[in-house]
């Protein structure tokens, strides 16, 4: 994909100009972004718009180009980025760049290359030889690293619409409970047998990332959600110690914070079952030994080790325990979802506030994203903190995960 | 009063081909050249017009299309930046005048070609200016920062037609002779959208080629060449008297009466 940034000015919108050239990129096969617009506001003064252009190739933007000068568009003149190198251990330059979860790109002598693992709200640390650029968290930040600063020669491309006509094409948060959902499941549904069929045959494999709290076992969705981990249809598992811990609880004891979850009541005692699940378990070492052992034999965390699922538990202030596997210095945790972030190409996000919009605010906006949650507030609450992508679903997790499942051949054992 | 910068045709001749029309092998005939010019020069003083006489430069034979000389408004004179070298040398003799005669003088950058009257032409209030042929389409954005003036862009697409003045003539009560196949579809929507269809003219092709459009309007009256009776029965028809002068001598170089003078106010 080849692109330029042209500025048309003059009397360009009742003369027609600017529909013109506009009209001329599409025309040839090209496509445009209208990156900056001032339109005049008496009749006599000039209007002034930035378009960023878009070819296949770099031969098709050369022949746009050459059609839309003599109509006055001219190539802007591009400036590499600036850099400046950081004052300290984790702190950044007064005027650092902040990235957007878009793709970006930054223009170094002359050439623009893109930078990698896109994420909001993050610096763009430069390598000069051989040149590439990689977002970094304030807090990775090393004293002398050279990181961008100022808007200039940077470049964020907004999102294509995607070549599939499923609901991820609208890219619309549907936060509202009074919305049709099954074309939502049956689209995502769509999505993870493709993704599953693609791990096939492509390296490294793409991914499908759950992010999900204990609702999905208080609910009921534990079953479900255990049958597509081991059908192969989940690969990355972000949670905190309470999905865990209450998931091993109901393998250990039937319940699900004190609650049977076959009969639907309390038994005597019940609030304990964690505590002691978690304690069960920090004796063993670790959930992967209580599964090798068969202490742990069904659900959601035994499938995950069985099917080698990657679990990045991350723990918070109220935590019981917690489980040794729980990583609970903040910023580990924040770096270990990090690194499962590449190659994932749909993320659940199911039930949990918390983790919703922590994986929200590290997935590039390019990943079909769905947030379901009985609360219409977080579908809303991680839109708003920039994850437009996000697509919302207002139902409760157990139904969601049992719709998705089903679709996908999953057979309730009614028993 | 209206006033307009003529010069004589001492030096006109065929000497280069840079327009369709001129061909070096159908040669003007001076002594034709002038009796036209001057007989063009009475129609416009018995119609009111006051003409300044600028002195002909021998070797520059097109310095009598004073049209192209620059554009001047409210005092202030932008000389022209020709596109072709055979011209350029002409820059330097109409801006030494603007200055002498007590213009402001602005120029412009020499690579933003912009060929004056030629080019840039309206309505008190709503000026156009062709592009694609001669004149450079950003040059109307620099000129509308000197004049304060909403300027409209029209691309020409027939070198024919190749500066505005010979396919579009506004006229001084609002109404317009235009010969649309000069422009692309986009600057006819803009005519259309601009000027009513009661007040347009579409010149017939046998006149637009007469150079009916390349006219000189002083009040009510219009000087144009002769040969274009359907656009004259039109003008009449419209409250205006024609004035047909003979410049055929002058359309071999691509030009008639519009391109033979300059308003200066």
């Amino acid at each position: 994909m080849a692109s330029e940034t042209v500025i048309l000015e003059g009397h360009i919108i009742d003369s027609l100009i600017l529909a013109k050239v506009l009209d001329t990129i599409v025309m040839l096969g090209g496509t445009f972004d209208l990156t900056d617009v001032e339109i005049g506001r008496t009749r006599a003064d000039i209007s002034r718009v930035a378009i960023q252009i878009h070819a296949e190739s770099a031969g098709l933007l050369d022949a746009i180009l050459a059609a839309i000068q003599p109509h006055g568009a001219i190539v802007s003149r591009a400036q590499d980025c600036r850099l400046e190198p950081a004052p300290a251990d984790g702190i950044l330059p007064d005027q650092f760049y902040a990235t957007t979860h878009l793709p970006t790109q930054i223009r170094l002598n002359g050439t623009w290359i893109d930078v990698d693992h896109i994420e909001m709200d993050l610096a763009i640390r430069v390598n000069l030889n051989p040149p590439s650029a990689q977002t970094v968290p304030m807090a990775e930040v090393k004293a002398g690293d050279l990181i961008v600063v100022g808007r200039e020669g940077v470049r964020v491309f907004p999102l294509e619409r995607p070549k599939e006509h499923d609901i991820f094409g609208f890219m619309e948060a549907q936060v509202s409970p009074e919305r049709p959902f099954h074309h939502v499941i049956a689209d995502v549904a769509t999505r993870m047998e493709r993704i599953r069929t693609k791990r096939e045959h492509h390296h490294p494999p793409p991914k499908v990332l759950l992010a999900g709290g204990p609702a999905i076992v208080h609910a009921g969705g534990r079953d479900a959600l255990a049958w597509l981990i081991d059908m192969g249809y989940i690969h990355v598992l972000f949670c905190g110690n309470a999905l865990a811990a209450h998931d091993m609880e109901a393998s250990l004891f039937g319940t699900s914070l004190g609650y049977n979850l076959g009969a639907g009541r309390t038994v005597p005692h019940g609030h304990e079952h964690h505590l002691r699940t978690i304690n069960k378990i920090r004796a063993i070492g670790s959930i992967r030994k209580a599964v090798e052992i068969g202490v742990i034999q069904t659900g959601i965390m035994a499938a995950c080790i069985r099917r080698g699922v990657h679990m990045v538990i991350g723990g918070t202030i109220r935590d019981d325990g917690p489980l040794p596997d729980v990583i609970t210095d903040a910023l580990a945790a924040q770096a270990a979802m990090r690194a499962a972030i590449p190659q994932v190409e749909l993320a659940l996000l199911v039930a949990s506030t918390l983790h919703a919009v922590a994986t929200g605010n590290l997935l590039p906006a390019t990943v079909p994203t769905v947030c379901v949650d009985i609360n219409p507030a977080v579908p809303t609450k991680l839109t708003d903190r920039g994850s437009f992508q996000a697509v919302g679903l207002v139902m409760d997790a157990a139904s969601f995960l049992r719709e998705l499942a089903r679709r996908l051949g999953w057979k309730e054992d009614v028993a | 009063m209206t006033r307009f910068l003529v010069c004589p045709p001492d030096y006109f001749g065929i000497e280069y081909e840079i327009n369709p029309w001129m061909r070096i092998s159908n040669a003007s005939d001076p002594q034709r050249s002038a009796q036209q010019w001057h007989a063009l020069m009475r129609q416009l003083e018995a119609v009111g017009a006051k003409l300044e006489r600028m002195e002909p430069v021998k070797g520059l034979p097109d310095l009598v299309f004073t049209a192209n000389a620059g554009f001047v408004a409210n005092g202030i004179a932008v000389p022209s930046r020709f596109r072709h070298p055979e011209r350029q040398r002409e820059e330097e003799h109409f801006t030494r005048w603007f200055i002498q005669h007590g213009f402001r003088v602005i120029t412009l950058d020499p690579t933003m070609y912009f060929e004056g009257a030629g080019d840039l032409l309206g309505f008190p209030d709503l000026w156009f200016g062709g592009y694609r042929q001669r004149s450079d389409i950003r040059a109307y954005t620099v000129l509308t920062d000197i004049f304060h003036q909403e300027i409209l862009p029209l691309e020409l697409v027939d070198s024919h037609f190749y500066h505005l003045d010979t396919c579009f003539c506004p006229l001084s009560g609002g109404e317009l002779l235009y010969y649309p196949p000069a422009f692309d579809n986009y600057a006819q929507t803009v005519i259309n959208d601009r000027v009513p269809s009661h007040r347009r003219w579409t010149v017939p092709r046998a006149e637009a080629v007469r150079f009916a459009c390349n006219a000189v309007c002083v009040d009510r009256h219009v000087v144009l060449p002769a040969g274009c009776p359907q656009t004259m029965e039109w003008l009449t028809a419209h409250g205006y008297e024609p004035h047909p002068v003979e410049l055929d001598e002058f359309m071999k170089a691509g030009g008639a009466a519009k391109c033979l003078t300059l308003a200066l106010d």
